[in-house]
């Protein structure tokens, strides 16, 4: 994926990640590696490769470990590529109760792939999540930033169709929120 | 419709943007608690009898009052704001509606708390919440809520949002000041208290976003006006998260006190159990709290009715009684399997037990495990004593209270529906209806 690319931030995103940094007090930017690896995805195809680990490491200038250790951590940082669009289908109980089962399968069944899987085009990702707080409107999923609630299959279709027809990769921090 | 103290003014056009809210009168108890002093605002927040409503039930005012204050040390307001409580959704809802009444109560709290520097700590999958919050922020600084000499009163206040990453535990507020420095979001060892090593070692409040906005109403009424509100030490209002198998899912701002069938059942609330089916079981604070079957939801064991308050809800012990909790409220109807939601939920601990503790890291996959192999049909009648005896090994035995979280729900579905166990042991997986369906979908 990104190994030829030379792995450098945008100067959108290198003004951006300034002044998250500028939030923290003195000496205490470690602070800022959070936002920094959302922007990273969005910037680096989606996902977190120890080549972008380690540039990360020396724009926050400290240790690659201390950049490894949190980005295992924490769910949203993909580890490994991921389609443009990543599906996260909510299965955690007020979702499951409301047939939360039935997206999976029938995204599944849709798309021919397993959860957790990828497209062979690259275009999905499919990936069930733990509760996204949106439990009042269930069943749910997220794509990129947004929250796609009250699901039917007919939803999910058109959904899906959107996404395909757009083509453009989809991010926890969108691209475009990244210069503002 | 009791009194709406944070969701009013909800359906008025503009009421996310800074003109829309000050149109309402927001931004009014901002001056008046800035000509107030500090420890009265502390004091007035004593008065209301708030509580902490992200889940805890903690004196809000009392733990105002433990912050420490040395001698040029900073201090640190924290808004918790990683609303990932199975069956909550209240604080997104709010943050997304209304912003400023977030960051009012912010400022107002900060003065309060002599603090200059404040963070609201956003579960990073809300990113498009974020974005609301940000964008709010900026228009406050523009109208000079927030920066240096905050109108006029020589108060200075920066605010910041800062997302996460999806990790439950980092609602756990030791958790979230390690998550917020930086680090993976491992709980601390308490004591030290937040109040007095939190943030970047300094003394530091974290209060949930409900709690914080919450101090806006309490200062416009007065704290003696909001504990009129609610009965005993319940006071106020509660944003209530109605989800499951009701007619009206959705958030409902209640006056503490309302009886819980009249909030099942009534129009103005959930509207009863969908399709015409009978209430089963309630969840009533979020996937933590034990679950009560019906009969123990409406009524105390004692054949009282049971009332949304922190009381009334915990009445009998985890006997007979629950939590309130968050208000995280989820519906059964007579057609769910209480083996299968507690399955699901001993899913959730396991993937989100953050495996500093060994009776927390391991008990949650081994409940995980041997709830698996129950709805596989290959379960045991020794099975239901051993989750029950790993249960008893996780609670109390952890740094934080997840592992408490993790236990109670298991243990309350074994307590009250132990039946049901057994029946899955003796009929295998073929009794029971594999999945739950998208409501009247009948085929993929």
């Amino acid at each position: 994926m990104a190994t030829n690319k030379e792995i450098k931030f945008s100067d959108d995103a290198l003004a951006l990640i300034e002044k998250i940094i500028k939030r923290y007090p003195e000496g205490k930017h470690k602070s800022a590696i959070l936002p920094i690896l959302h922007i990273a995805q969005a910037e680096f195809d989606g996902w977190l490769s120890p080549e972008v680990m380690d540039y990360v490491a020396s724009v926050l200038k400290i240790q690659p470990i201390e950049v490894y250790e949190v980005a295992t951590f924490y769910t949203m940082f993909n580890l490994k590529p991921v389609g443009k669009c990543l599906i996260e289908v909510c299965h955690t109980g007020p979702c499951w109760l409301m047939g939360a089962e039935d997206v999976v399968r029938y995204i599944e069944k849709k798309l021919g792939i397993k959860n957790g899987e990828t497209t062979a085009d690259g275009m999905f990702t499919l990936k069930t999540v733990e509760c996204l707080a949106s439990c009042g409107t269930a069943p749910m999923m997220q794509i990129g930033e947004t929250y796609h609630e009250n699901l039917t299959l007919e939803k999910v279709d058109t959904i899906l169709e959107e996404h395909r027809n757009a083509g453009v990769r989809r991010t926890h921090w969108e691209k475009e929120k990244i210069k503002s | 419709m009791g009194r709406q103290l944070l969701l009013d003014n909800l359906d008025k056009p503009g009421i996310n943007t800074l003109n829309g809210y000050q149109e309402t009168g927001g931004y009014e108890s901002l001056r008046k608690a800035l000509q107030m002093k500090p420890e009265d605002i502390v004091a007035e927040v004593q008065k209301s009898g708030l509580r902490g409503r992200g889940g805890a039930g903690f004196p809000t005012g009392m733990k105002w009052s433990f912050l420490a204050k040395p001698p040029g040390e900073p201090r640190y307001l924290i808004c918790n704001a990683d609303e990932s409580e199975p069956g909550t959704f209240k604080d997104r809802y709010l943050m997304q509606r209304k912003p400023h009444i977030l960051i009012e109560g912010m400022i107002i709290s900060s003065f309060a708390l002599g603090a200059n520097t404040s963070f609201i700590y956003i579960r990073g999958e809300m990113m498009y919440v974020y974005h609301i919050l940000q964008k709010a922020i900026d228009e406050a600084y523009a109208a000079g809520y927030l920066g240096k000499n905050i109108l006029g009163s020589g108060f200075d206040l920066d605010l910041h949002v800062h997302c996460g990453a999806g990790a439950y535990i980092c609602g756990e507020e030791t958790a979230l000041l390690e998550s917020l420095e930086g680090k993976r979001g491992n709980p601390r060892i308490k004591p030290p208290f937040p109040a007095v090593k939190g943030l970047w070692g300094c003394p530091t409040v974290v209060n949930n976003v409900e709690t914080i906005a919450a101090v806006v109403p309490i200062i416009r009424i007065t704290g003696e006006e909001y504990a009129k509100i609610g009965i005993g030490k319940s006071t106020g209002t509660k944003l209530i998260s109605a989800s499951g198998h009701i007619n009206k899912p959705g958030v409902y701002e209640i006056e503490l006190g309302v009886p819980v069938e009249e909030f099942i059942y009534s129009e103005q609330y959930c509207g009863g159990i969908r399709n015409g089916k009978k209430l089963k079981a309630v969840v009533a604070g979020g996937s933590s709290v034990p679950v009560l079957p019906a009969e123990l939801i409406l009524k105390t064991a004692n054949g009282e009715p049971r009332l949304m308050t922190y009381e009334s809800l915990a009445e009998g012990g985890f006997a007979t009684g629950t939590m309130l909790g968050s208000g995280g409220f989820i519906v059964m109807d007579e057609d769910t399997s209480v083996v299968k939601n507690v399955w699901n939920f001993s899913r959730f601990y396991h993937h989100e037990s953050c495996g500093q503790c060994s009776p927390c890291r391991e008990g949650t996959g081994w409940m995980y495990k041997i709830l698996s192999r129950l709805l596989d049909g290959k379960g045991e009648t020794k099975d239901i004593d051993l989750l029950w005896d790993i249960q008893r090994k996780i609670e109390g035995k952890t740094i934080c209270p997840f592992g408490d979280a993790a236990a109670w729900p298991v243990a309350a579905a074994i307590r009250h529906f132990r039946s049901e166990f057994e029946q899955y042991i003796k009929n295998g997986k073929s009794d029971v209806k594999h999945y739950y369906r998208i409501n009247n979908l009948q085929e993929i």
